[in-house]
């Protein structure tokens, strides 16, 4: 049960690196938006904000370097938001897919 | 702060280790905190009792003649939103929960103690919304608020009620984020995960659910109140708003919430059969990741509500397998719960006789519950009165009984005080006599077709309902007689010893009541769960 | 390992455990403000897919270039938190203090730049249910709903933000008081896994508002 996280000092270099990392990414992420890339603009935008969140959440909050019941947690929320996403959109989407009478 | 000469005065003990209200008011300490829930739970079972009574009192005739149809709206709505959100959400997570919890564990309390008297004042007060909107007038659109409804049309105070349970969610919340922490890093040393009681696994899934449905929730009444308050179109066709949404996102949570309500009396029932049959639990192992398996497979089954909404057909049937699926880690308990008692010892003693109906009843209750699954059958059965004796089997039958079970059962543990055993299988029995009355016609009810919410109905319906409304008259008398006598033991009933029932469980170690720091020493565990000696068996 | 006994509260066995189950309990106080958010995404990805046309168009009358400012701000306002955290691990009481306020300053310009955004909406109409006008928007009828999404997620977003701001000020108060150090400094990290995440959050948010159908392409 020893944590071994909490000794553990990030080193400032770190911090500066994602840093700059977010802020490169999100000057491209709001020129990529002006370029049409059609139906694909949507997913390089989630693609980079997806990158930008996890680096936050590896390095600004430790994930990285912490046990492993805080990153099963981490993956518990992303994947019951997932769930929650998936699912009800599964619904919408699949809704001319079969016929029924009447409709 | 214990008292050296026991022969003159009584040994201190939480409850009266110090005095007066703020003591109770501001403590920190999860056995208080337990009692001022159950104190809380109690008179809105109460409330939510009487709207029950006033539902049956009109439906005992064919003809709308109590009440008019508006008001009867408002029975049935506040009925279910006092039972589920006031009652049956808090009621043994809060109440047993936080009492035995740590004492299971060996530790000293919860993780959060402040975060925990919190939550039972964001209880009180979302308590208090819900009670402010009966009185100004009540809500009419059902427990479940469906848009457009509830947005648009409703002449009812919606918002007051939604803004109620939003809060009430926090306080369940910040309950199952407590017992995650606790159960994680609190336990004594040389308690592992499977040499846990029972009851904490099951404590453990409900926490999982509150902490990852009840959100949804909230967020939802949130877009009902914007939108009922500001008229924004989320859920309103006319602004290209679905409803179909609010009912995806309510019964995200929903559906895993009546999993909130079952999954801790499981857990209360796991205890009773296994005390009472002095034998451990068949299949630990099975019992405590079926209880995870509830808590995960819950989650995906919701669309089962909404198999007629114009959800998709395709959606339907795969919502439709799951809810099968799910039923399934439910029905291994069953098996366990009844191998447990084969060769056992059984003693039928009052909580015994709880656990022994909550397994029949919930049973019937978790079968029709297939019925429904079925996409066919539930576009028969839907919105009728087999859905209501279904939910009411499972809800009342199963955790309801189990509830009460557990209080018949810790009560020594939790008082210091021993009730009387006649009136008290005596009260059992009528309640499971007069539940059955009641909900049983209804399952006939359904299926030939009387809906629910509805004021009036055929006459042909007349006969089944009035023995509906005599059972229920009869199950109300039941859940009166022990709200009597055990009352009465608190005064008058004899001291408890610290192990009445012969448990090895590591509450019954300790004295009855026990002390405000619970242990002189943390204990060391070194043996495994329900281990049954002779001297633990030997009674008393 | 020394514990710092006034901090240490008398039901947990040691400062090690202490600090060990804040952490826990505030990633789990994290997983239901995803479920949360999670709901107002659920919304928005709903009718995004139901009305695209609505959306890219409303979308384009949210302003780019504040936006990515604004992106920016936060994101310095992370770094600094990340700092503040640092500095409180090693106690360096002045730097804590620094860097906090800081945190707070940039937060608060983050939060100035929306007011002049939510302004800047109600004055040319674009706030649903107020004399609503979505001038040159296609399928104006439905772009009420990305306003209104806009202003509910940004919104609650903001609250967190207020919140955290009031939150800052209480950790200021403790730090310039030398409460921070290596023995304990868990209120200072905790609070900055409240931060990032509320930036995380606007990480998703700022594409998903601002960046939709930017290349004014034919559709």
């Amino acid at each position: 049960m020893a944590n071994h996280a909490e000794h553990h000092i990030v080193p400032k270099r770190v911090y500066f690196a994602v840093f700059f990392a977010l802020i490169i990414l999100t000057l491209v992420t709001a020129y990529i938006a002006t370029v049409d890339l059609g139906r694909w603009n949507i997913f390089v935008a989630l693609a980079i904000a997806i990158f930008k969140a996890s680096i936050v959440a590896l390095f600004f909050m430790h994930v990285w370097y912490s046990t492993r019941l805080t990153k099963m947690i981490v993956m518990c929320s992303i994947f019951w938001l997932i769930l929650l996403l998936f699912i009800t959109m599964a619904d919408i989407w699949t809704r001319t897919w079969m016929g029924v009478p009447g409709r | 702060m214990i008292t050296a000469s026991p022969a003159v005065e009584p040994r201190r003990n939480y409850l009266n280790q110090t005095e007066g209200l703020k003591s109770w008011l501001l403590t920190h300490d999860h056995k208080r905190i337990g009692i001022l829930y159950l104190i809380g739970i109690t008179i809105f079972f109460g409330l939510g009792g009487i709207f029950a009574a006033l539902i049956r009192l009109e439906l005992a005739t064919p003809a709308g003649d109590l009440v008019e149809s508006n008001i009867y709206n408002k029975f049935f709505t506040m009925h279910g939103v006092i039972m589920v959100f006031l009652f049956l959400i808090p009621s043994i997570p809060a109440v047993l929960g936080n009492f035995l919890i740590p004492l299971m564990i060996g530790a000293k309390d919860v993780a959060f103690p402040r975060l925990n008297l919190l939550s039972w004042y964001i209880y009180m007060v979302g308590s208090m919304f819900v009670i402010t909107s009966l009185i100004l007038g009540g809500v009419d659109t059902g427990w479940t608020f469906y848009t457009p409804f509830s947005t648009s049309y409703s002449n009812g105070y919606v918002i007051a009620t939604g803004l109620g349970i939003f809060i009430n969610g926090f306080s369940s919340i910040l309950t199952g984020l407590n017992f995650i922490v606790t159960i994680h890093r609190m336990r004594a040393p040389g308690l592992t995960w499977f040499r846990l009681p029972l009851f904490v696994w099951a404590h453990y899934a409900t926490s999982m659910i509150q902490v990852l449905g009840t959100p949804v929730i909230a967020v939802t009444l949130f877009l009902l109140v914007l939108e009922r308050g500001l008229h924004i179109g989320f859920f309103d066709p006319a602004y290209g708003g679905d409803p179909v949404l609010f009912q995806h996102m309510f019964w995200f949570y929903s559906h895993p919430a009546v999993y909130i309500m079952i999954l801790p009396s499981m857990g209360v029932v796991t205890e009773i059969i296994s005390t009472f049959s002095s034998k451990k639990p068949f299949g630990y192992t099975f019992i405590a990741f079926s209880s995870v398996a509830i808590a995960v497979f819950g989650f995906i089954v919701w669309g089962h509500h909404l198999f007629v909404s114009s959800q998709s057909v395709y959606a339907g049937m795969v919502f439709s397998i799951l809810s099968y699926v799910v039923a399934i880690p439910s029905a291994i308990k069953v098996f366990n719960w009844t191998v447990t008692m084969y060769k056992g010892s059984v003693r039928l003693t009052t909580p015994m006789l709880y656990a022994l109906g909550f397994i029949g009843l919930l049973t019937i209750g978790g079968l029709t519950g297939l019925f429904l699954a079925c996409l066919g059958m539930d576009v028969h059965l839907t919105d009728t009165y087999f859905v209501v004796a279904h939910f009411h089997y499972v809800m009342v039958g199963g955790a309801i009984m189990g509830f009460l079970g557990g209080i018949h059962y810790w009560w020594p543990k939790i008082f210091g005080r021993m009730y009387d055993e006649g009136w008290s299988k005596i009260s059992a029995v009528i309640i499971f006599v007069g539940f059955n009355l009641t909900f049983f016609p209804q399952f006939l009810l359904g299926y030939m077709g009387m809906p629910r919410r509805y004021h009036a109905y055929p006459a042909e319906f007349q006969v089944l309902n009035v023995l509906s409304s005599a059972g229920a008259s009869i199950l109300g008398l039941g859940y009166l007689i022990p709200f009597c006598y055990l009352l009465w033991s608190l005064k008058y009933g004899p001291k408890a010893p610290p192990n009445p029932w012969g448990s090895p469980g590591l509450e019954w170690q300790i004295e009855s009541p026990p002390r405000t720091e619970n242990f002189d020493v943390t204990p060391v565990i070194t043996h495994e769960a329900y281990t049954y000696t002779e001297e633990v068996v030997h009674v008393g | 390992m020394a514990s710092h006994a006034s901090t240490l509260q008398h039901h947990f066995e040691n400062a090690e455990q202490q600090k060990d189950a804040s952490t826990i309990g505030m990633w789990v106080f994290l997983v239901t403000e995803v479920m949360f958010f999670g709901g107002l995404f659920l919304a928005y990805f709903v009718y995004r897919q139901a009305y695209p046309a609505a959306f890219a168009s409303a979308s384009n009358k949210t302003n780019l270039i504040i936006g990515t400012v604004n992106t920016t701000v936060l994101i310095c306002s992370s770094l600094t938190m990340a700092m503040a955290v640092h500095f409180a691990s090693i106690g360096k009481k002045h730097l804590i203090v620094l860097f906090l306020v800081l945190t707070l300053l940039l937060g608060g310009t983050f939060l100035g730049v929306k007011a002049y955004e939510y302004n800047d909406k109600w004055v040319h109409h674009e706030v649903p249910g107020h004399n609503f006008d979505c001038e040159g928007c296609t399928d104006a009828a439905h772009t009420p709903l990305f306003f209104a999404l806009y202003f509910g997620m940004t919104g609650l977003h903001a609250t967190h933000m207020i919140i955290g701001a009031v939150i800052i000020l209480i950790l200021i108060k403790n730090a310039a008081k030398g409460a921070y150090g290596p023995e304990w400094h868990t209120p200072v990290e905790m609070f900055g896994l409240y931060w990032h995440f509320v930036d995380i959050v606007w990480i998703f948010l700022f594409p998903l508002l601002y960046l939709i159908d930017r290349s004014g392409a034919p559709r």
